[in-house]
């Protein structure tokens, strides 16, 4: 029940003077109340709890974390043990002369 | 979702872990809040793939296994009452009373209906005018605004038969309480990201700077729990105590401004009982005034019941991160999710289920720390 699922807003209309929306939850559509986020539009994703979208999924901000964890892979190849790469070099290279 | 898929993706994942382990030099215990991570955490075996020193703690984070007995009770009592018609989520279904569930209620005729959204409850009460309509409103802060919209709208459209059984709970009183436990191991948090896209991290810093203890806001998938615990790990082994936010994608500063002042009017805070713990001061919240006709409680009066809890059970301790299910004796034995003696093994979202579910039992990592204790 404490679960909040990310879906995507695919149409709004408004019922008994409240905003409510037609979410797409990867393919199970669900009406969902936009009380808490009337300025959301089509298209936009949202966090949906208990039929209320909570608040709107940002797709920069996921995009920027995504590209944070790269840049810790990066980091990965700047500091790691400079040994274990040789080591990985050295047995990848008979390999390659096999070839 | 294409990004969510992504943040499921394992390269990335080893390259956080590998990250976390050239940060830890020394063993961190760090508690997640929440149920929600709890089970991501066992079903992805996150607290296998991480170094030996740090040690993830089940925080008491499942609105479900908190409830208390008195209002599991109360809810069974009103629940049983003719010519009422009792509105829940499907989790709190098998939660035990003193001596009965929800479903049993329900197979011996009472009208107990599962409902997706308060909002549903509020529809069943004007199609059904004759009838007293109750919703056993429980969870934590990401579920209060919509059980407060459904009770707001009741008062807005006049809707007289509908009402509502509160048990609601907060979070940051209850990471006070976990860090003023003498007991208390937790050196870090890693804080429920939903209900921060409610709240907001304005509650946090004070939290932070009193225990000295860091706060990591973080989500749900993989890569953000990881990410979470990479972020408080670095902050323990620098000697900082900050709130950060590591699930910016959903959580902003401020929170949710329009549902924070709905909470605001149709709420106030109380003290309240968690189930296993006790009583935690300022940890709940109840209709305000303003909404005092819609309080089921005093709609049926129902006060002054008995209470019992089965003895063998150690849930409380379990939500306090004191132990792992396991070492309870019923453990997989006499408590199983179909005959659950406790609310941390009926709730989907509990440790004792987890744990059961995802045979935590059989792994090498767990019988080690068995072991050792
Ligand atoms: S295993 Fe069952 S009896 Fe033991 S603490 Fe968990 S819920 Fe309680």
């Amino acid at each position: 029940m404490c679960l909040a699922v990310p879906g995507r807003v695919v149409g709004i209309e408004e019922r008994d003077g409240t905003p409510m929306a037609r979410v797409d939850f990867g393919g199970v559509v669900k009406d969902v109340c936009l009380a808490y986020l009337p300025e959301i539009q089509v298209g936009e994703y949202a966090i949906v709890h208990v039929g209320f979208a909570i608040q709107r999924l940002d797709e920069e901000s996921a995009l920027a974390t995504l590209r944070l964890f790269e840049r810790i892979g990066a980091l990965d190849e700047e500091f790691g043990d400079a040994w274990e790469r040789a080591a990985a070099e050295v047995e990848r290279a008979p390999e390659e002369e096999n070839r | 979702m294409k990004y969510i898929d992504e943040f499921q993706d394992p390269a990335l994942a080893r390259r956080l872990l590998d990250d976390i382990a050239r940060t830890v030099t020394r063993p961190w215990a760090m508690m997640e809040v929440c149920g929600g991570q709890t089970h991501s955490i066992i079903r992805h075996g996150i607290d296998q793939l991480l170094p030996e020193n740090i040690e993830l703690i089940h925080g008491p984070g499942c609105p479900v296994c908190v409830t208390p007995l008195e209002v599991i009770d109360k809810a069974l009592e009103i629940a049983s009452r003719p010519g009422v018609v009792f509105c829940s989520f499907g989790d709190m279904l098998r939660v035990p009373g003193s001596d009965r569930d929800l479903f049993w209620i329900k197979s011996d005729g009472g009208d107990v209906r599962v409902v997706y959204s308060p909002l549903d409850a509020l529809r069943i009460a004007q199609q059904t005018p004759g009838r007293q309509v109750v919703f056993f409103g429980v969870g934590f802060e990401t579920t209060a605004p919509a059980i407060a919209m459904a009770v707001h709208q009741a008062k807005r459209l006049e809707v007289r038969n509908f009402s509502l059984l509160v048990s609601h709970v907060r979070v940051p009183p209850a990471i006070e309480a976990v860090m003023r436990s003498p007991d208390c191991r937790v050196q870090a948090f890693l804080a429920a990201g939903h209900v921060c896209s409610v709240m907001g991290t304005t509650e946090y810093p004070d939290l932070a700077d009193t225990y000295k203890v860091p706060i990591v806001v973080t989500g749900f998938e993989p890569l953000d729990i990881l990410e979470g615990i990479r972020r408080a790990a670095r902050q323990l082994e620098r000697g900082e105590h900050r709130v950060e936010n590591a699930y910016p994608r959903a959580v902003r500063p401020q929170g949710n401004p329009v549902a924070l002042s709905v909470l605001r009017e149709v709420f106030t805070t109380t003290d309240r009982a968690w189930r296993g713990i006790g009583i935690i001061a300022g940890s709940g919240w109840r209709l305000s005034d303003a909404y005092r006709d819609y309080d089921a409680e005093h709609r049926f009066d129902v006060t002054c019941l008995v209470t019992e809890e089965p003895a063998v059970c150690r849930s409380g301790e379990v939500l306090q991160g004191l132990i792992k299910p396991h070492e309870c004796a019923a453990f997989g034995t006499t408590c199983t999710p179909r005959t659950p003696l406790g609310a941390t093994m009926v709730s989907s979202e509990g440790t004792c289920a987890a744990y059961y579910l995802y045979r935590r039992l059989a792994t090498p990592r767990m019988e080690e720390t068995a072991s050792v204790d």
